[in-house]
């Protein structure tokens, strides 16, 4: 007479359960999907090996030795040979401790990352340096320009600026004297755009900036300040 | 810094052209590399074996022995190394410090070896890196105990001089003093166990009374063990009396658990000897009698372990909460289960949840005394799976126990907890200010003048200093700052030129901020420098010569409240200090610099920074500094309550 009431099946549901379970831990039943296969192909970090030591001499201004020092002090920092940008804000964040950097790091990272793969190259970050610190006026004045241009179209509208500036000046952090206060990267825009906007069409382009910028005698000389970096 | 980030500081250097073009105002000159080396490899020989490194990587602390100059003590000239006579195995992982940038303590190393060693190269235990720092702690708080108990050993020499009453105590607490501290201690341990011994005897039932009973002893035999218990109860009382009298602080010892259970030992003797009149509270004195037991207690003083065990227990007490708590809430819901499982069952003892509480619990401690059982099916399986759960949520919080038992019971009662809470406050206390170290030697260095601030844009005095006096202020500077720190600063400095704003540190935020609030003219504390005209920044720069003493002072100069003084060190030499065309500042260091030339060479000129009330402006201010400045500047009083806003220069 197996009258089953409620709580028996529910007993009866338990121990079913429990078995099942048993079962499972002793692999003799598979349920679920395996996700376990894929924690295992832990994707082995994208290594990179960059180019011959000859041919990034070939391609940038900097000599073999300096390039000797370049590479040893970027593998340290990135075993595996590339530097995604979470790395690359890390590194920066460390030199501006009051502030935070994340912002004008994400916007550098870009800069230098030509190829919009993600990821900085040990030849990415030689070529950017090259044109940084060796190269000629046009050519700094050209990378600023593609680093203001946020959407890389040609033009620096007042929004990218803005956000250029803001994540400039989140760099200072909240420690500042005098205090900071919302409406100053704006007005540090609208003097940028006063100088560099010619035609008043409320973008400027790069002839507009290149030309601008040589004929200030303050920009000029801060772009040689960097010369013997290495 | 970090070490290997030290390697981009070039790359962000480079990387500040992007902030040029969105500058308004003249950049800094760049630190130079006027006497750079080129990189260089450096064989540190330690007890013969020999290591090599770039001299950059050593660089990388310099507060160390090996970053700073201090390694040139041990430069051998002949053999063009530098020779350590220290351990060599050590030594590997000091030097991958320097690499790596993360400190590591080898598990095979000697406690005070490594700390040795780690004192000589100049670098504090609190940098070691986290994977390796809880072993580290965990075997110097070892060895620290080690050498207490070693300690303590040695103190029970005795002292001379002490009073009648000193020697009491230390004989109650120490047995080994003397031999009548062992005396007492070995009878007051026997009537001790005479008293629990009596309270167990008294209700065993010997002989018979004609009416075919058995009758306890304590009835039989009612004057015999009266007169044992009195005899007892004196001895302790006499004992507690002589303890109160010899304790250091009758207060606190009447508080601790010891005398609790002493008195509590005691007190039911007495009251029953004023109640035996009074029938009524006949019950209660029986009651009392069950305190009798507290006497076992007693014998804690003379067993280490017990105390220890009593000691465990109460440290123990989140895990045994936890026990309790856990074990709660399975009764509670096996009981509901078993209840309304065996409510259709006839005769079934499970009539209630509160009763079903005892089958629970017999169940899950494994007892199983057999008097409630289930019948049903379904209360038969959950009956089972209660009995399961028990053994797991009983033998869980047990080993934590008992390991606690075990470590306590080798070091001899200690807070562990709380020392080590303690000590992971200070740590990260130090990890902090270690970090902020960086910003706040850019803020210091500011203060010292330490940037060399000379602007783009020559102002005049540059002009007047000869290109030998800049040679040696080079110099200078380099034997106090790391290159990669100047380079740092210098970085730092740009940022400011570029936003037009500067750094401060919190203290001076929060007095700008609270001047802001309250004055009308935001721009009024920088009055100064703008009537000065030369390009917004309202400080004083001047080759900075002496910072070595200037940092302690100013570090210290930080504990007073809302005052800031930056001392400046002026090097009195053929060379004119700046003459620059700026406020009375400057003036006024100048005086002070001819006025204390002779004395030393050295002049202490403070720049003090006041919070200031409301109701002043700035004019008033340049006066402020000027009294107090000829003399010494740590005695500062402020003569007016005039508050003069000089900025951080």
């Amino acid at each position: 007479m197996m009258n089953l009431e409620g709580l028996e099946m529910i007993a009866v549901l338990v121990v079913v359960v429990v078995f099942v379970k048993v079962l499972e831990q002793f692999g003799l039943l598979e349920s679920g999907y395996d996700d376990s296969i894929e924690d295992e192909l832990e994707l082995s970090a994208v290594r990179h090996r960059p180019e011959a030591l000859e041919q990034l001499e070939a391609q940038t201004r900097f000599s073999r030795k300096e390039l000797q020092i370049l590479y040893r002090g970027f593998k340290n920092e990135c075993p595996s040979g590339v530097v995604n940008e979470d790395t690359f804000k890390e590194i920066y964040a460390q030199f501006f401790p009051q502030g935070d950097a994340s912002t004008y790091a994400h916007f550098l990272f870009n800069a230098f990352d030509t190829d919009h793969n993600g990821s900085v190259s040990f030849e990415d970050f030689v070529m950017g340096l090259s044109i940084l610190l060796r190269g000629s006026v046009q050519e700094k004045l050209n990378w600023a320009f593609n680093l203001y241009d946020i959407n890389k179209d040609g033009y620096i509208t007042k929004e990218e600026m803005l956000d250029i500036i803001k994540s400039i000046y989140d760099m200072m952090g909240k420690c500042t004297y005098p205090i900071l206060k919302e409406e100053t990267p704006r007005q540090h825009v609208e003097i940028f755009f006063q100088k560099m906007d010619k035609n008043r069409d409320g973008v400027v382009t790069i002839d507009e900036f290149i030309d601008c910028c040589q004929n200030d005698e303050n920009i000029m000389r801060s772009m040689q300040l960097f010369e013997n970096v290495i | 810094m970090a070490a290997g980030v030290a390697a981009w500081l070039p790359f962000a250097r480079a990387a500040a052209i992007g902030w040029m073009p969105v500058a308004n105002l003249p950049m800094p000159v760049a630190p130079s590399n006027k006497n750079k080396r080129q990189d260089e490899l450096i064989i540190l020989n330690v007890s013969g074996r020999r290591f090599q490194t770039w001299r950059n990587t050593l660089d990388r602390y310099p507060d160390t022995l090996l970053g700073s100059s201090e390694k040139e003590f041990f430069f051998n000239e002949e053999t063009r190394e530098y020779f350590f006579d220290r351990d060599p195995d050590v030594f590997r992982s000091i030097l991958n410090f320097y690499r790596t940038g993360k400190l590591h303590y080898p598990r095979y190393e000697c406690i005070s070896a490594y700390d040795e060693e780690l004192a000589f190269f100049g670098i504090i235990p609190e940098i070691i890196s986290d994977c390796c720092y809880e072993e580290y702690k965990d075997r110097k708080r070892e060895n620290t105990e080690r050498l207490m108990d070693d300690l303590e050993d040695n103190k029970d020499s005795k002292l001379p001089n002490m009073t009648f009453r000193e020697t009491m105590w230390r004989a109650f607490e120490n047995p080994h003093t003397s031999t009548m501290a062992l005396v007492f201690y070995y009878v007051t341990g026997f009537f001790i166990a005479l008293s629990v011994i009596t309270n167990v005897v008294e209700t065993v039932p010997c002989g018979y009374m004609p009416n075919q009973r058995d009758v306890p002893c304590g009835e039989r035999y009612t004057e015999a063990f009266f007169c044992m218990d009195t005899a007892c109860v004196m001895i302790f009382t006499v004992e507690y009396l002589m303890r109160l009298f010899a304790a250091p602080s009758r207060y606190r010892f009447m508080r601790s658990v010891m005398s609790i259970i002493d008195v509590v030992a005691i007190l039911p003797y007495y009251i029953g000897l004023v109640m035996t009149n009074n029938e009524d509270v006949s019950g209660a004195f029986v009651t009392l009698r069950v305190f009798r037991v507290f006497r076992i207690f007693k014998f804690s003083r003379h067993s280490q372990g017990l105390r220890i065990l009593g000691y465990t227990l109460k440290s123990c007490a989140s895990e045994l909460g936890f026990l309790l708590f856990s074990l709660t809430m399975a009764i509670i819901i096996f009981a509901t289960v078993m209840f309304y499982a065996e409510k259709g069952s006839s005769s079934s003892k499970f009539t209630s949840i509160p009763a079903s509480f005892w089958y629970t619990i017999v169940t899950m401690t494994t007892l199983g005394y057999g008097d409630m059982v289930p019948k049903t099916i379904a209360g038969k399986i959950f009956g089972s799976i209660c009995s399961l759960s028990g053994v797991l949520v009983i033998a869980l919080p047990v080993p934590v126990i008992v390991s606690n038992f075990s470590r306590i019971y080798h070091q001899n009662q200690r807070a562990d907890k709380r020392k080590a809470q303690k000590v992971q406050k200070a740590r990260l206390a130090r990890m902090r200010i270690s970090k902020s170290g960086s910003s706040t030697a850019f803020l210091h260095s500011k203060r010292n003048g330490l940037n060399q601030s000379l602007e783009l844009t020559l102002p005049y005095y540059k002009m007047k200093l000869s290109p030998q006096g800049s040679l040696e202020e080079d110099q200078q500077l380099k034997k106090t700052t790391s290159l990669l720190e100047s380079q740092h600063h210098h970085l730092l400095h740009c940022l400011e030129k570029t936003t037009n704003h500067e750094f401060v540190d919190e203290r001076l935020y929060e007095q700008g901020y609270l001047q802001t609030a309250l004055q009308n003219f935001p721009s009024q504390s920088p009055s100064l420098s703008s009537e000065e005209g030369i390009t917004g920044t309202c400080c004083s720069r001047r080759p900075k010569k002496n910072i070595q003493p200037l940092n302690a002072t100013h570090t210290h100069s930080h504990t007073h409240n809302l005052q800031e003084l930056s001392a400046l060190h002026i090097q009195c030499g053929e060379q004119q200090p700046l003459n620059t065309s700026r406020s009375s500042l400057n003036l006024m260091s100048d005086e002070s610099g001819s006025l204390n030339c002779k004395s030393s060479g050295l002049v202490t000129t403070a720049i003090i920074s006041i919070p200031t009330p409301p109701s002043n402006n700035s004019r008033a201010s340049p006066d402020a500094p000027s009294p107090p400045n000829p003399e010494a500047p740590p005695l500062l009083n402020p003569s007016s309550t005039d508050v003069v806003k000089i900025s951080a220069l």
